[in-house]
């Protein structure tokens, strides 16, 4: 810079330096998008016709009906939840040994290779798909569904509590080490207080991810809320429906604020 | 001691950390380890209790040698061997008193640990340790609640709860303020000091380290380049360890301690005992 004036422009140097293959990714992406978007074919006729119906759902919304099922709805919540439950407890029990066998940093490879497979098994498949599997192995009912749950809850928890597990703070587990403890007690001493309240935290999430799943895979017969729901859908009883709903809301908004308030509590 | 024989590591890189470093360790010595970053400080003194598992070469503790040893023989030797760690190494959520009784789980079984039943010993001398660095009031802290120095407090009572025969010590004072670094340093030379506990001091600090040890290793590219007293650390001398530079301000002057410089500092492999009038003179 000795000598000569510095510059007084600046600009960031492009993501893909040649111009050519840049301006083509580009307009190759434009077009692509324009092309698919223009090939969604749309049936304005059948629009038409469901927005009525979509207006009469709308009605039995602003008049939810609480009381003519009320029997069946108590019934669905008490499944749901109970399931939800269960389901989220077994599932974390399971999850936290997978979740520690996949983590490279302190599972050896045979045993890091065999929980990662668990994990992509559960995780492979959509809850709806194991749902309709569960329900013809052990028929309608929520027994079906606390199976499908839990088997979810194995996939997402023990993933994300291994990477967890993989990103701690290697010196604390280090330390524990050096002082001649043995391998359950690196674990115990140098990992868990570092992982526990992130496992507090996705385990709450997954309490609430696992009741507003109970009232879908109610819909292929594994019981709970999602059968009530379902039925009255079926006998198109919107404010019934409606009023599932809003029940549905009120309590994931309530696991929200819960989650929130443990999860401060146990940082 | 202590005796590396021809420790040499190359890690899986093709790095090479340590070339043949052979050095004794006498009872009761506490050595200074210098040597720029990267020279292999770190790694010299996780090859003696095999955090880091050296390539060839010996490490001998006493009579037995820690290089030769099966896993579970390798835990009972550890327990022998506290380590004080560069930016402490506590377990943060847990509390002061978990940490310094995490020192004694070598001795302990894993559900007595998991449950916090430790033996009463443990818990009386957890109690006397943490007197010692002065932390009677924060027994029951999240060790992440407390200050720089005082972690390294516990950091420090945790290795003496192990009961130690030795002390491997990486770089205890890097985040701590000058005042703080050398009520530490005073603290881990006095406490050897005590106990006759032999020490490996990994420091960055040039000055630091001719303020509190007796003998002083540089080490350089894995080598070792120098080992002598701090007195004899010339400008020469740092230039074959870190390279050029104007060592100038760096070197204590001789005037410093030239009361009780004698003959026993030729002999720097004998025990030097630390000359506690003249730490305090300091304080």
């Amino acid at each position: 810079m000795t000598g000569q004036a510095a510059p007084r422009t600046w600009s960031r140097p492009p993501f893909i330096e040649r111009a050519w293959l840049r301006w083509t990714l580009y307009g190759g992406g434009l077009l692509y998008l324009v092309l698919a978007v223009a090939s969604v074919e749309v049936n304005w006729l059948r629009v038409w016709e469901g927005l009525d119906r979509g207006v009469r759902f709308i009605q039995g919304f602003l008049v939810p009906d609480f009381t003519s099922r009320w029997g069946d709805i108590l019934q669905g919540m008490e499944e749901s939840l109970t399931m939800t439950v269960t389901a989220t407890v077994v599932g974390v029990l399971i999850s936290v040994p997978i979740g520690i066998g996949a983590a490279r940093n302190i599972a050896p490879l045979p045993i890091y290779a065999v929980c990662r497979a668990i994990v992509a098994l559960s995780r492979s498949f959509q809850e709806i798909i194991v749902a309709i599997l569960f329900v013809a192995m052990f028929g309608f009912g929520p027994f079906a569904g606390f199976l499908t749950l839990s088997f979810a809850t194995i996939g997402f928890l023990a993933k994300l509590l291994a990477e967890d597990i993989e990103d701690i703070d290697e010196s604390q587990a280090e330390a524990i080490r050096a002082t001649g403890a043995g391998w359950w007690q690196v674990v115990a001493y140098g990992i868990q207080p570092q992982v526990m309240p992130r496992l507090i935290g996705l385990s709450l999430y997954r309490l609430d991810i696992n009741f507003r799943e109970s009232a879908v895979i109610g819909i292929v017969g594994a019981g709970g809320i999602g059968a009530t729901l379902n039925t009255a859908m079926d006998r198109y009883e919107y404010d019934s429906a409606a009023a599932i709903l809003i029940l549905i809301i009120l309590i994931v908004m309530a696991a929200e604020y819960l989650s929130g308030f443990v999860r401060k509590w146990v940082q | 001691m202590l005796r590396l024989n021809d420790l040499s590591k190359v890690y899986a890189t093709g790095d090479r950390a340590l070339t043949d470093v052979s050095l004794t360790v006498e009872p009761g010595q506490v050595i200074g380890l210098i040597g720029p970053s990267g020279a292999g400080k770190s790694t010299l003194i996780r090859c003696i209790n095999r955090l880091v598992e050296p390539t060839t070469g010996q490490v001998y503790l006493g009579d037995m040698e820690i290089t030769g040893l099966s896993r579970g023989a390798l835990r009972l030797a550890r327990r022998r061997i506290g380590m004080i760690f560069q930016e402490y190494a506590l377990v943060e959520r847990l509390t002061v008193m978990e940490n310094v009784l995490s020192g004694r789980l070598g001795y302990v079984g894993f559900w007595r640990s998991f449950f916090r039943k430790f033996p009463p010993d443990a818990i009386e001398n957890a109690y006397r340790l943490l007197d010692r660095v002065g932390l009677s009031d924060h027994v029951n802290k999240r060790a992440d609640a407390l200050s720089g120095g005082q972690r390294q407090r516990v950091g420090i009572a945790r290795a003496l709860e192990q009961d130690p025969d030795l002390l491997l010590i990486d770089e205890p004072t890097a985040s701590l303020d000058p005042k703080t670094s050398r009520q530490i340093m005073r603290l881990i030379v006095e406490i050897c000091d005590e106990r006759g506990l032999p020490a490996i001091i990994n420091i960055h600090d040039v000055a630091l380290a001719q303020q509190f040890v007796r003998r002083i290793i540089g080490l350089q590219a894995g080598r070792v380049v120098f080992d002598g007293s701090p007195d004899d650390l010339t400008p020469d001398v740092l230039t074959r360890i870190y390279g050029e530079e104007d060592w100038s301000a760096t070197i204590r002057k001789a005037d410093e301690d030239g009361d009780d410089a004698g003959g026993e500092e030729e002999d720097h492999h004998a025990s030097v005992p630390v000359d506690r009038e003249r730490l305090a003179g300091l304080t």
